[in-house]
């Protein structure tokens, strides 16, 4: 698995924004990139919110529901999995695509898979 | 197993009562109901709001499968012609037979019409059922005087429904001294008289009707006092007469004055024929309530079912809304001296008039008659039936305001077999059990799981301080906690953060929380932070616990472009500012609209360009109008005597004054206000959360008014105010607002949730009642000298100013994926996908 990752430099460590989101652009792809200070965690997921399709993800507000990380989404409140991706509001929304997080040096480093 | 057949002549509410408790009870039965009108059994207490809207369906008691899901067969408008006892079968006017085992007569009773001459002619109604109400509208139309014959309650209620379809000042008319002689002593009558007088009915007492006068139809009313009055239209509603005239030809026993005579199974002359409610002479009584009729069902569904009750009389207490005038009565009402102590108390300003019966040796309370303010009803009506001591005080009963603490230790001096509510027969101790084993928790819950308050509704309010008498005894507090990272309501959050001197959303989720925050707690404790300090919001950290909108001081709008407001003080704004909003306009190429708040709207920016546009309007002299806040939205001024000719002082200056004031101000919402320089009212200050309108003698201050989905008008707090004084009690209303108001709650709500109302915000604000006035103007003076504009601030801090990038690993780029489209001229967002 290791192996067919691309690990894309997103940005340093200073430049995301605490316990919040910021946007990471990968040519045509919009990425949402999560830094969970308070539980030293990072997270990637697609920054189009699948309800009404608004790149809007990584302005939303993050936080915890009974311990699972997620983020809302700043236009009608939809709450997604940081984990997994999954919308936690009990709807049909689709889930969201995630992307593994690497630190290395400072940087911050997203994993695309390269077939996508 | 074979069923008995059981026949219940009469669809009304007794019946349909009486269907569901046997139902309830045992499912042997073979039912049939024979009903007259063409509905099936409704509300008929509250008839009189089928003119304020509500539909037969609403006041359906159940829809028409509730009868094929009970298994009960009804035939309506098939009223039942010939019983024949021996055969033991009934024939309805169609020719359908049936034979039963047990007959039931639920026939109720129809309008007592006295012998007039010129009852035939058309405009005369008598009011019982909604097809008389049919009736009754549509010859309203055309009708321009109208008169009512009975003053009692049946009369009043329907002058209450003459008013509600528009008749300008139908008339009462009275045989009778008084109003209701048979439920209220005089000095009641006198103030109810004077309460209708203002909501616009003419009541004539004294009045003996001799002749209906007109040609076909009604024109005018005659009395025996030789004086006539015109009349276009006359409702008779003067009482009642029992249904027994169908009993009376079978041979049952009847009463002189109508009723079919029943024991106490209200078993008829015939044992295996019963009749329940208002067609029922039981104990040579009619009970023309609702309650009585409920006990008697469930009385004689009962011993059908095998159990034994009986009926021995009815508690007579009721409330009820005349005309929007409360009218209760409880107990023994009418016991005087030298059987008892009276004590009265009586407003005529506020129309109010209680009076109460204590026993001689003033240890309980017999009865008394509540008129104009009837809230403690249910607990005077309590303390009767149960006889609980009084208190050394006993007037401390109707004087003075009722306070949750007295109110809960009445709940509790409550035995568990206290009757709450009479229409089902429902207990304190069933209610608090529900709350208890069936973990109800709120009066929807208790409605269906005992039905209790389905009824008359009288017990409802009871009923909730029963659920949070027994939620509370049960050791829960009633949540109204943020979540679940803080275990605290907001107006805790507020003193705690505000006692520990916490400056940012980590330091308050790591002192006052657990765990690690989420989207409810985050914007609730920013706006707490703000309201408290009125700091910079985007102080590193404390950004990403803003709600989106204002981490980036801008509305964000359909497709990720957001909008910018500039603040316009009062509306007014000189030419060369609008030149420069057209110009910033134009650069970034943004849609522009006038708002409803007298400023102009900028929509279309780019994330990336807020910073560049607002470093231009910043230059020019403009500040943020937090459009995005939840916080002071403008102050609407009407141009005022400056220039109108109308204009009694110059409203824009203090409409200027006013938003320059409370600008950047937070607050649990978003908040309006506005100046009209007279009572022409131009401004629109009584939709606002706080209004101010110019009088001759200075400045009348509405508060609480909302425009939106919900309207309401504000309520007049203080009037004649100088400029000084009015801002006193602004700065008052906002802190107490600010401090206790629930999160997401406008000034309306917070207010139509206050004990006490607009008398209690009278008493914090005006007659500083809580003794925070001094403390609340000194906040609100700090607030209101660390207001920095917050765009300013960020377009001068290069590390704030960078989190306006799209992307952070392309910061020259917009973002790709907003789309515009072209209307009128201008651009407009591309629609969304609704998939």
């Amino acid at each position: 698995m290791e192996t067919n990752t691309n690990w894309l430099a997103a940005c340093r460590i200073e430049d995301a924004a605490e316990d919040g989101g910021v946007c990471v652009k990968h040519g045509d792809i919009q990425i949402a990139l999560f830094y969970f200070k308070r539980r030293n965690e990072w997270y990637a997921t697609q920054n189009e919110c699948p309800h009404r399709k608004q790149m809007a993800l990584s302005r939303g507000m993050i936080g915890a529901a009974t311990g699972e990380p997620k983020v809302a989404c700043p236009f009608h409140k939809k709450t997604f999995s940081l984990n997994t991706g999954a919308c936690l509001n009990g709807d049909d929304c689709e889930n969201l695509k995630t992307y593994p997080v690497k630190l290395e040096n400072g940087t911050v480093y997203i994993g695309i898979n390269p077939k996508s | 197993m074979n069923h008995k057949n059981i026949i219940i002549i009469g669809n009304g509410m007794v019946c349909y009562k009486f269907c569901e408790k046997l139902r309830s009870n045992s499912s042997d039965f073979s039912i049939t109901v024979f009903g007259e009108e063409s509905v099936s059994a409704y509300d008929r207490v509250h008839l009189s709001d089928y003119f304020n809207g509500k539909t037969p369906e609403d006041l359906a008691l159940a829809p028409m499968n509730w009868y094929q899901q009970q298994d009960v067969r009804l035939y309506l408008g098939d009223p039942v012609t010939s019983i024949d006892r021996v055969r033991k079968t009934v024939t309805a006017l169609s020719g359908r037979t049936a034979s039963y085992d047990y007959l039931i007569f639920a026939t109720g009773s129809s309008a007592f019409v006295p012998a007039i001459s010129g009852l035939e002619k058309h405009g005369v109604f008598v009011y019982r059922t909604l097809e008389d109400l049919n009736m009754i509208r549509d010859y309203s139309r055309k009708a321009k005087s109208a008169a009512v014959l009975g003053g009692g309650l049946l009369g009043l209620e329907a002058a209450k429904a003459l008013l509600d379809l528009g008749i300008y000042n139908p008339a009462v008319i009275e045989f009778a001294p008084r109003l209701m002689p048979r439920q209220i002593d005089p000095a009641a009558s006198r103030v109810l008289q004077s309460q209708l007088e203002l909501l616009g009915l003419r009541i004539l007492l004294n009045k003996n009707t001799s002749s209906i006068d007109g040609q076909e139809a009604i024109s005018a009313i005659s009395f025996d006092d030789g004086t006539k009055m015109p009349a276009d239209m006359l409702v008779i509603s003067a009482g009642i007469r029992p249904r027994d005239e169908l009993a009376k030809s079978c041979g049952l026993e009847t009463g002189s004055k109508g009723g079919i005579v029943v024991n106490e199974y209200l078993q008829t002359s015939d044992p295996d024929i019963f009749a329940i409610g208002e067609c029922a002479l039981a104990g040579q009584t009619i009970y023309g309530l609702v309650a009585p009729g409920y006990e008697m069902a469930s009385v004689v569904a009962a011993n059908l079912s095998g159990s034994s009750k009986q009926f021995n009389g009815f508690d007579m207490s009721t409330k009820l809304k005349l005309a929007g005038v409360d009218v209760a009565s409880f107990g023994n009402y009418f016991l005087g001296e030298p059987h008892c102590r009276t004590i009265t108390f009586e407003d005529t300003q506020k129309g109010i008039y209680k009076r109460i019966n204590i026993s001689n040796d003033g240890k309980h309370l017999l009865g008394g008659i509540l008129i104009g303010d009837a809230g403690d009803y249910n607990m005077l009506m309590q303390t009767t039936n149960n006889q609980i001591v009084l208190p050394a005080a006993p007037e401390s009963l109707i004087i003075g305001t009722r306070d949750t603490n007295s109110s809960a230790q009445g709940i509790n001096a409550l035995p568990q077999e206290a009757l709450i509510c009479s229409c089902e027969g429902i207990t304190k101790g069933a209610i608090c059990n529900a709350v208890n084993e069936q973990n109800c928790e709120n009066l929807d819950d208790i409605k269906k799981c005992t039905k209790a308050g389905t009824g008359c509704g009288g017990c409802v309010p009871m009923i909730k301080d029963l659920i949070n008498y027994a939620l509370k005894a049960k050791g829960r507090q009633i949540s109204n906690t943020v979540c679940e990272h803080f275990d605290y309501s907001r107006q805790n959050l507020y003193d705690l953060i505000r006692i520990h001197n916490i400056k940012s959303y980590n330091e308050a989720l790591d002192q006052l929380g657990n765990g690690d925050g989420c989207e409810t707690c985050k914007p609730l404790v920013s706006s707490l932070l703000a309201s408290i300090w009125n700091e910079m919001i985007l102080k590193r950290g404390n950004d990403t616990a803003q709600d989106s909108n204002d981490r980036f001081l801008a509305n964000i709008q359909k497709g990720g472009s957001y909008s910018v407001v500039p603040r316009i003080p009062g509306g007014e704004i000189t030419p060369d500012r609008l030149m420069t909003i057209a110009s910033v306009a134009k650069k970034y190429n943004l849609y522009t609209k006038i708002t409803g708040g007298q400023r102009i709207d900028l929509f279309g920016a780019y994330l990336s360009d807020l910073p560049l546009i607002w470093e231009e309007l910043i230059a020019a002299g403009f500040e943020s109008g937090h459009a995005y806040g939840k916080g002071l939205r403008t102050v609407k001024s009407c141009v005022g005597s400056t220039w109108c000719r109308f204009g009694l002082h110059d409203s824009v200056s203090f409409a200027i004054r006013i938003e320059e004031r409370y600008k950047g101000l937070r607050a649990p919402h978003k908040f309006k206000s506005a100046v009209s320089g007279c009572i022409r009212e131009c401004a629109e200050a009584q939709s606002k959360d706080f209004g101010i309108i110019a009088t001759e003698k200075g400045w009348n201050l509405y508060v609480c008014g909302n425009g939106g989905s919900k309207p309401q008008h504000a309520l007049l707090l203080a009037a004649d105010l100088d400029s000084e004084t009015c801002i006193r009690y602004i700065d008052r209303f906002l802190m107490f607002y600010i401090k206790t108001a629930d999160p997401l709650t406008r000034t309306a709500t917070w207010l139509n949730k206050m004990d006490g109302g607009i008398e209690h915000l009278k008493d914090v604000v005006v007659r500083d009642s809580l003794g925070m006035a001094a403390q609340w103007e000194l906040e609100i003076s700090q607030l209101v000298s660390n207001y920095r504009c917050e765009w300013k601030e960020a377009v001068e801090n290069p590390e704030i100013r960078k989190r306006f990038r799209y992307f952070v690993n392309a910061p020259e780029e917009k973002d790709p994926s907003i789309q515009f489209e072209k209307m009128r001229g201008q651009k407009k967002a591309a629609e969304w996908t609704t998939a």
